[in-house]
């Protein structure tokens, strides 16, 4: 069996998801493919998912109603175990990526994280992904008899939806106490499109200015093209936005058809969350910026003057 | 008090291939600055009245000892070092780490968040998982009182604050400190502090995943760019390249 730990919100499947789907189908190693569901009032998700798998397990319990590492790779590992999966795909998204290497450690598997292709040939899983702030491509290779594997977000196209309908199974679990104690929390929702599902991404960097520059300029540009927003650490610091925007090492990784970047000047940590884009279109008044290095289009010019042209430009 | 201490390429250097492999022998190597994070913030709970050592622990080659000797110059009071050439994957890795754990009895351990080598996220988790520890990761604030550690965290779509009883472990990430640099007396001092060498054998362990080729893929860049002193030509010509050229607007 391949089992996929599915990622959904607010009652549909993720893309993501989807994406995984298509990357079980590739990978040549055969079992039915089954879609576990881990959350509270997924019954859509599950009816979704239902769709694309050949069987659906569903844990649908109040327990799950927010994530935890622990409660998460515990229900991952009990039903890879029980279900003999050979492989667990789980979505490359930062709680994925958390609690994926307690289910390698349980299933005394190998672990392949964030990968972006996948494929079992002669006994063996090899698989690719980036290593050193994603500037190289790296291909590896295990022979272990069970994997587990974090699929990067954008790598697999999303599967369409079949005309079967998978049988649905409610699983049971023996799950541990949450050790980690959530006191707080400032969850970031935005009326735009997220930023791993976007075509087109337009992000802000210093040289925006300010908070305020930020909303006339990177949101104004945005707002033309139905695009994601995204920031920098810098600016994510200095409190101008909010952390879920910030793209880079220490942030999201996009692969957008375009990225559009605005007063941002390159540094290596930002570009590894972005560089993969398809087309990369750089805004610096500094002609000696490094972000001008991996750009496709580009002005040196201030953004308070261009940036306003463009939104004017797109308006008429 | 155990840090991970892990010897990356300086993130300000180039990265170079041979032979279908990352090449290190002549780049400087740094510090891990995730791991600079851990380090440091060990350090402050020790200066803020928490009684335990802090001990850097690495795993990985003779030249390791180089970053090591740097985490005992910022304050760690040892080190120890488990000399191999063999690359072990995080899975592996995290045996040798909960391992050495248990030997020393550590109550938290604190690692980076994303290696910057290989971009790997795992080693706190797996190294969690076999201690049957809690885990929390990326954490940008941390404090302890009573065995009990209290910080914020940054999740998927946010950030939380979180509280957790000892033994943990904790992953770091930018921003939750600015770690000091090592003073001239403190390198002095450091050349007396006890630097340990294990070797691998002890923990019976095999890496699980081999690599089996390293590229540079620069994505070959169109690079047109505009002198935007004239605002509107540029982004006018700026918005037709992207329309007509680039397909990407409508
Ligand atoms: C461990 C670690 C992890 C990190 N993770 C991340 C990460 O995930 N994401 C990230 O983004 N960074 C990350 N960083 C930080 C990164 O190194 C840079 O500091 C940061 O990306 C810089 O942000 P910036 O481009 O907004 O600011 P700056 O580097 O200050 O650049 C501002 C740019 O704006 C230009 N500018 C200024 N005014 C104007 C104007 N009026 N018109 C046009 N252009 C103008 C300037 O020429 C300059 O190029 C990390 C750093 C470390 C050490
Ligand atoms: N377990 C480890 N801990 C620290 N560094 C390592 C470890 N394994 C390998 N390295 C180093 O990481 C670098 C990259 O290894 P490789 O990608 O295999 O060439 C090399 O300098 C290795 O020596």
């Amino acid at each position: 069996m391949i089992l996929i730990a599915a990622e959904h919100a607010n009652g549909k499947l993720s893309r993501s998801t989807y994406e995984i789907v298509t990357c079980a189908r590739e990978l040549g190693r055969e079992g039915p493919i089954a879609i576990l569901i881990l959350g509270k009032d997924v019954v859509g998700a599950a009816a979704e998912a239902a769709l694309v798998a050949d069987q659906v397990l569903v844990a649908d319990r109040a327990q799950f109603a927010q994530y935890d590492a622990e409660l998460w790779s515990a229900a991952v590992a009990q039903i890879a175990s029980e279900g003999e999966a050979h492989t667990v795909l789980i979505g490359g998204s930062r709680s994925g990526r958390e609690y994926s290497p307690r289910v390698a450690v349980r299933l005394d598997a190998a672990l392949l994280e964030d990968v972006t292709s996948l494929r079992f040939a002669k006994d063996a899983v090899s698989a690719q992904h980036y290593t050193y702030l994603a500037r190289v491509t790296e291909k590896i290779e295990t022979p272990a008899k069970t994997i587990v594997a974090t699929v990067k977000p954008g790598s697999f196209a999303a599967a369409a939806p079949g005309s079967n309908h998978a049988e649905q199974f409610d699983v049971d679990l023996n799950l541990p106490e949450r050790r980690v104690k959530v006191i707080g929390r400032s969850l970031e929702k935005t009326a735009r499109i997220s930023l791993s599902e976007a075509d087109i991404v337009v992000a802000g960097g210093r040289g925006v200015g300010s908070a305020d520059g930020f909303t006339k300029l990177v949101e104004g540009l945005a707002d033309q093209l139905g695009a994601a927003v995204g920031a920098t650490r810098a600016i994510v610091d200095a409190g101008w936005r909010p952390y879920s925007e910030q793209v880079g090492q220490t942030g999201k990784t996009v692969q957008p058809k375009a990225y559009i970047a605005i007063g941002i000047s390159g540094a290596v940590q930002h570009l590894s969350g972005m560089s993969k884009s398809k087309i990369i279109v750089a805004i610096n008044k500094d002609g000696d910026a490094p972000i001008f290095k991996v750009a496709d289009y580009g002005i040196v010019g201030d953004v308070q003057q261009i940036v306003p042209a463009l939104i004017d430009g797109l308006r008429k | 008090m155990m840090t991970l201490i892990r010897q990356v390429l300086d993130a300000e250097q180039s990265v170079r291939t041979r032979d279908g492999a990352v090449d290190l022998a002549n780049s400087k190597l740094v510090m891990d600055t995730m791991d600079e994070y851990g380090l440091e913030e060990a350090l402050r709970l020790r200066e803020g009245g928490i009684d335990a050592e802090v001990i850097a622990v690495g795993v990985g080659p003779a030249r390791l000892r180089e970053a090591l000797r740097t985490a005992l110059a910022m304050g760690a009071d040892r080190a120890v070092h488990v000399e191999t050439e063999i690359a072990l994957d995080p899975i592996a890795l995290s045996k040798v780490v909960a391992e050495i754990a248990r030997q020393e009895q550590a109550e938290l351990i604190l690692c980076g968040g994303q290696q910057a080598d290989w971009d790997s996220q795992a080693l706190g988790a797996a190294t969690a998982e076999r201690l049957n520890w809690p885990q929390v990761t990326w954490t940008s604030a941390l404090s302890l009182q009573d065995s009990t550690l209290t910080g914020k965290h940054d999740v998927d779509e946010g950030r939380e604050e979180f509280s957790v009883a000892l033994p943990a472990v904790i992953t770091t990430q930018q921003g939750l400190n600015d770690p000091r640099y090592p003073t001239l007396p403190n390198i002095l001092k450091a050349k007396k502090k006890e630097l340990r060498s294990e070797t691998l054998e002890q923990f019976q362990v095999q890496p699980m995943v081999k690599i089996t080729g390293e590229e540079i893929q620069v994505k070959e860049r169109l690079r047109k760019i505009l002198d935007g002193k004239d605002a509107a030509a540029a982004a006018t010509e700026l918005l037709h390249l992207l329309r007509d050229e680039a397909r990407v607007i409508a």
